[in-house]
């Protein structure tokens, strides 16, 4: 069995977000990059799933060098190779093109990713990049069992949840429940460095959207304390304030 | 020219994030003066269908053959009936299929995608952008689309439902090459719960709920008022709640008109995922949890003994009105 993992590279979740160049760029001074935690879900099940020499795990990230101590930290969680595609993201359509091109002539049995990265919340590029291969996708999946050929999954709907058979190869999007977070042991980092860490140069593709500008929210007026013995105090001002209900 | 917007049901039935859609889409529509087609797919019935109308639609595909939701199949049906109509924009709910369905239509059209969109495009001198939620909660990004066709994919709750409208005709759409490959074993609906991402009324709880025994108060809470329950990471880690209910930059974005949030301490990650909440209300016995500073309303004391008195204060309020 062979599974390819998309990883991103995203600010640490306590990160405070601030902009320059006139809120046109990211301010990336001072913030620590993580591993997408999303992805590390789906990377975590990749592992399980083919442990016992059940199969190969690849991530592949589209990045530059900047994001290889993602790619190591991959690597050192259990991944048993890695390529990276070289160039900055441009939008989530260039990011899945890179990877649909690297998957096409692979025969991977399974395209995992996590559910959406926590910098730019697409959670476009895995069914983007199904949709470039031609292949099924199934977005937003709670559960992932494999037998070699076909696959079971437990996908998030509206209000309720799925479970569905899918053959390889698809695409799916990993949320929590998926699996649980692994952490490296000293053996896993050791070996990490010396594994296979492909670099490929990008191919050309139109890109299609651009951020123009970004905005932080407005910030919120003083809190209003109300009592705790006045609960009716404070359903009036929902209700004649707030008007919520 | 047109605007397509694909409008998702729930067993049949156009629910209000369907409402959402619809109103914003027609709102572009007029933006570039031009018609709104809708489109649905899978079984509903004609009352369901023509009733888009009132919120906009002029005229409603009817994919009516295809059943099991597949993204593949589904995107094939949008695609081919966003062509058919000449539409440069096409619309969807950012919902949990619609996540899957527009990164793919997107590919097939070859157009620009803006997931997560909290309001109407900005259109002018040949510039078309739209303002989308990043950085889970903690920004927005004015995104900008260079080409031909676009396609918009909408946050719940980002858009008011707009009514007015007549019936719509409605007409039937047969795709030609949509095929499912994904087999639907089994759905599961929890049709007494209300769905958290579209909820307007949202009652939370964390850790300071001290053990899954005591959420009896939170749910009380949240039946008096007709709200969905949520909560933080630690307490569906613990298995307190299920994974669906947990709120923030690694579980679900939500933005509610009301969140009440009930011993939550405030992280940063918490808050990510729910500070475009409206109206936040913060309950918690320490004074200093840092929830409070996000807060509109605040109640310092233990919520053991202030969820019962709220509940109360919250039927009494339901029973006169
Ligand atoms: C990578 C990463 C991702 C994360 N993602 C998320 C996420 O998506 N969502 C999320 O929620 N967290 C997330 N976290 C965890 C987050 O950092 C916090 O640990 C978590 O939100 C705390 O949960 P809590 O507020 O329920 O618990 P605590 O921080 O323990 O807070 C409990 C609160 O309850 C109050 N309290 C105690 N007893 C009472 C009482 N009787 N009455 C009233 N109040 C009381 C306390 O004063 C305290 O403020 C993430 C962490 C990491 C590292």
């Amino acid at each position: 069995m062979k599974i390819l993992v998309c990883i991103s590279n995203v600010p640490d979740t306590t990160t405070k977000i601030t902009f320059t160049s006139n809120n046109t760029e990211f301010n990336t001074a001072g913030v620590q990059y993580i591993l997408n935690p999303y992805d590390e879900i789906a990377l975590s099940r990749a592992i399980e799933l083919c442990e016992g020499g059940k199969g190969t795990v690849t991530v592949i990230n589209v990045g530059e060098a900047s994001t290889e101590p993602t790619i190591r930290k991959a690597l050192a969680i259990g991944a048993d190779d890695a390529v990276r595609i070289n160039a900055a993201p441009r939008d989530a359509y260039f990011v899945a093109y890179q990877i649909a091109e690297y998957a096409k002539e692979q025969g991977f049995d399974m395209i995992l990713a996590g559910r959406e990265s926590i910098d730019h919340n697409g959670a476009q590029v895995p069914a983007m990049i199904a949709e470039f291969l031609d292949i099924p996708s199934i977005s937003v999946i709670k559960k992932l069992d494999f037998d070699g050929s076909t696959a079971t999954i437990n996908r998030e709907i509206e209000g309720g949840k799925e479970v569905v058979e899918v053959s390889a190869p698809f695409v799916a999007s990993c949320a929590e429940g998926v699996a649980e977070w692994k952490i490296p042991n000293m053996r896993g980092i050791m070996s990490a460095r010396t594994k296979p860490l492909q670099v490929i140069e990008a191919k050309n593709i139109d890109q299609l959207s651009a951020v123009e500008v970004y905005e932080t929210p407005a910030p919120r007026s003083a809190v209003k304390m109300v009592d705790a013995a006045d609960m009716t105090g404070l359903v009036n001002l929902l209700h004649t304030e707030a008007k919520v209900i | 020219m047109s605007v397509l917007v694909y409008v998702e049901n729930v067993q049949g039935q156009f629910k209000k994030s369907a409402f959402e859609v619809v109103s914003y889409a027609k709102a572009i529509a007029d933006q570039l003066n031009t018609n709104l087609v809708a489109l649905s797919i899978g079984q509903t019935t004609n009352d369901e269908l023509s009733n888009l109308g009132k919120y906009g639609a002029s005229k409603v595909l009817n994919a009516g053959s295809l059943n099991a939701f597949d993204s593949q199949a589904y995107a094939s049906v949008i695609a081919e009936a966003s062509q058919k109509e000449g539409a440069e924009v096409v619309v969807m709910a950012n919902s949990f299929s619609g996540k899957g369905l527009s990164p793919r239509v997107a590919v097939k059209l070859k157009a620009g995608l803006v997931a997560g969109a909290v309001e109407l495009p900005q259109i002018a001198g040949g510039k078309f952008s739209v303002k989308k939620s990043a950085y889970s909660g903690k920004a927005f990004a004015q995104v900008s689309l260079s080409s031909a066709v676009k396609v918009i994919a909408l946050n719940a709750n980002a858009y008011q439902v707009k009514d007015g409208g007549s019936a719509a005709s409605v007409a039937d759409f047969q795709a030609a090459n949509a095929v499912s490959k994904v087999k639907v074993k089994e759905v599961v609906r929890a049709t007494d719960k209300i769905s958290l991402p579209e909820a307007e009324l949202v009652v939370s709880a964390g850790r300071g709920m001290k053990g899954p025994e005591n959420w009896n108060l939170v749910e009380n809470l949240a039946d008096a008022l007709g709200a969905a329950t949520a909560c933080s990471k630690p307490v569906s880690d613990a298995g307190w709640r299920p994974h669906e209910e947990h709120v923030g930059q690694t579980g679900i974005a939500v933005s509610p008109n009301l969140y009440i949030a009930i011993g939550i301490s405030g992280a940063i990650q918490h808050l990510a995922g729910v500070s475009s909440s409206k109206t936040i209300v913060v309950i918690n016995k320490d004074p200093e949890a840092p929830f409070f500073k996000v807060a509109d309303y605040g109640i310092v004391g233990d919520a053991m003994e202030v969820l019962p008195k709220l509940t109360e204060a919250v039927k009494a309020y339901k029973g006169q009105s």
